[in-house]
């Protein structure tokens, strides 16, 4: 408005304010380089080497009799760790999200731990708790329990390293939703129970449903934390990841790739969805969608 | 309910219910799944003792996979921020086609599993890879070296440096810019005096995650790097190297120096964000 009083200006302060064109245009492609390079061709990749052997190797790879226990496997953990991860998230999320209480931070903190550790160090953890010299090692035998490489130790390295997923999506959205309809609830007359899963669910379903999604995406293409406790045991328990690396060592490198392109397809879905959370919210149809 | 007299001034009073449940829950699966096995390694770490840790960390070996790690990780880490800015701020301030599809791909490398990461930029960068051929010819190698490496780490820790950035840049205030430029400043003397001072903060803290993730990277590394000892093996692979030599305190050792770094990363980013709530607070 003022730059009509300002005759002397020759471009409006909002075109001064940006770069000119051909910076734009620089920038720009800068960008979407740097991204093609480091990205879209890593992504690209997977499905060419996955299907370079035609459509027929494709599938043959897939219902190979190791490949086909990968994937039973990997769905098995999957089954075992979504679940809970998903429950206490959910938990963690009310407690850290409608009360005030000494320690909080200090909560949040550790719910985020798994996140910083690295995924061998998440492995490495198991086998000293379990392992045969480890603290609860000689217990477990003593119980004839097999932890470690076996199928709970597979689950438990997964559970750690997704354990935040879930809570880290609930706890900012229900903080910023606040408590005032569930207290409305409450005083009406339902019950906490009843107050819970017809108010505060439906407001977070779609922030619940990214975060399992999330969680169900890192569990089953968890690599670093399952290989160390794993043991690497061909056909009993071997994930779909550790089976990639199996097949591209042995040079197998169109059957790695595509049993590698069912991760990366789960990838794409994770992301689609994502993307059409902030579309939603973006256009205000849900108001209350993640992010 | 039995908490409410105890706990009266460990909790704020609420009319919602379920507190004590949800926390003892909480709380109890926290320390079966995450606390209670870091105990054990902290257990056995400290049974090594500080000089204990001193002399796995000197061993040669280690050492060089520590220094691989730790300068590979850092150096991914500022190519990320160079670049992680350069795409925030186009996502952010520049409309063109494809920006959305743009945007929800920045996401890959978090949920790309690593093992598909590693295995896909191990065959991009082979010598005769999509990438490794054309290279190859201008006499550049990047697989099995720790040019390898720092490929694989800027692809882990880019959208850290992306989406720490993205939302700072949406907020920045842009009648600040206009003000600016009427006030006779460059469009770069703007750029340089009003927009980057309150990105630095984010800045640092997406330098600082992009560098943690780094530094416990494994799976997109070890395919690409081809695990030459002492010139490309990073620190994660010492640990299962001497788990399978059932070297349970050496695998120790290396874990233990790899976690303080990661805590002390942790401190550092939060501190950064504290800084950054107080700048941005001030204005």
């Amino acid at each position: 408005m003022s730059e009509i009083g300002l005759p002397t200006v020759l471009l409006s302060p909002r075109q001064v304010a940006s770069e000119s064109i051909g910076v734009r245009r620089l920038l720009i492609a800068v960008a979407l380089g740097f991204l093609t390079l480091f990205l879209v061709l890593p992504l690209a990749i997977v499905f060419s080497e996955a299907l370079s052997r035609g459509p027929v190797a494709y599938v043959a790879a897939l219902l190979d009799p190791d490949a086909r226990a990968a994937i039973a496997l990997t769905l098995t953990v999957a089954a075992i760790v979504v679940p809970l991860n998903a429950a206490f998230g959910i938990a963690a999320a009310w407690a850290i999200a409608k009360f005030d209480f000494v320690g909080k931070n200090l909560l949040i903190t550790l719910i985020d731990l798994p996140l910083s550790v690295s995924p061998v160090v998440a492995g490495l953890v198991f086998v000293l708790t379990f392992g045969a010299q480890g603290l609860l090692g000689p217990w477990a035998a003593a119980h004839g329990l097999q932890i470690i490489f076996a199928l709970p130790g597979v689950a438990l390295a997964t559970l750690f390293i997704t354990f935040p997923f879930v809570a880290r999506e609930l706890i900012p959205l229900m903080q910023q939703i606040g408590s005032a309809e569930e207290e409305v609830a409450l005083t009406l007359g339902a019950s906490g129970w009843k107050t819970f899963l017809t108010v505060t669910l439906p407001n977070v379903k779609w922030a619940l449903l990214y975060g399992v999604l999330l969680c169900d995406a890192r569990a089953m293409g968890e690599f670093g934390a399952v290989s160390v406790v794993s043991g690497h045991i061909r056909g009993l328990t071997n994930t779909i990841p550790l089976q990639v690396e199996i097949l591209y060592n042995e040079y197998d490198v169109a059957g790695a790739f595509s049993l590698a392109s069912l991760l990366a397809f789960l990838a794409l879905v994770t992301l689609g969805f994502k993307s059409w959370l902030e579309w939603r919210s973006d256009r205000g149809v849900a108001g209350q969608a993640a992010r | 309910m039995t908490l409410s007299i105890a706990g009266a001034a460990f909790k704020k009073p609420s009319a919602l219910p379920g507190f004590a449940p949800a926390l003892g829950a909480t709380v109890l699966y926290l320390t079966l799944i995450v606390l209670l096995p870091l105990g054990a390694l902290i257990a056995k770490a400290s049974t090594l003792g500080f000089a204990g840790l001193w002399a796995v960390a000197m061993e040669p070996r280690v050492l060089a996979a520590l220094k691989t790690t730790f300068g590979v990780s850092f150096a991914a880490a500022l190519i990320d921020v160079v670049f992680g800015a350069i795409v925030a701020w186009t996502l952010t301030r520049y409309r063109f086609p494809g920006r959305r599809l743009v945007d929800a791909l920045v996401d890959l490398p978090f949920a790309l599993p690593t093992a598909v990461a590693g295995i896909a930029l191990a065959a991009l960068y082979a010598p005769n890879g999509w990438l490794g051929a054309p290279l190859a010819a201008i006499g550049v190698k990047v697989a099995f070296t720790r040019l390898g490496i720092l490929v694989a780490l800027t692809f882990v820790g880019l959208p850290f440096v992306v989406r720490t950035v993205q939302p700072l840049i949406e907020e920045l205030d842009k009648e600040l810019e206009e003000a600016s430029a009427t006030l006779g400043a460059s469009r770069l003397r703007t750029l340089l005096r009003v927009a980057l001072p309150p990105l630095i903060p984010a800045l640092l803290a997406g330098l600082a995650l992009a560098f943690a993730r780094g530094v416990g990277e494994y799976g997109s590394v070890i395919f690409i790097a081809g695990n030459i000892a002492y010139v490309s093996e990073i620190a994660p692979l010492l640990v299962v190297v001497k788990l399978e030599e059932y070297d349970y305190a050496g695998a120790t050792g290396v874990a233990a120096i790899m976690l303080a770094v990661s805590f002390v990363m942790l401190l550092t980013i939060n501190l950064l964000h504290a800084w950054s709530r107080r700048r941005l607070g001030d204005v």
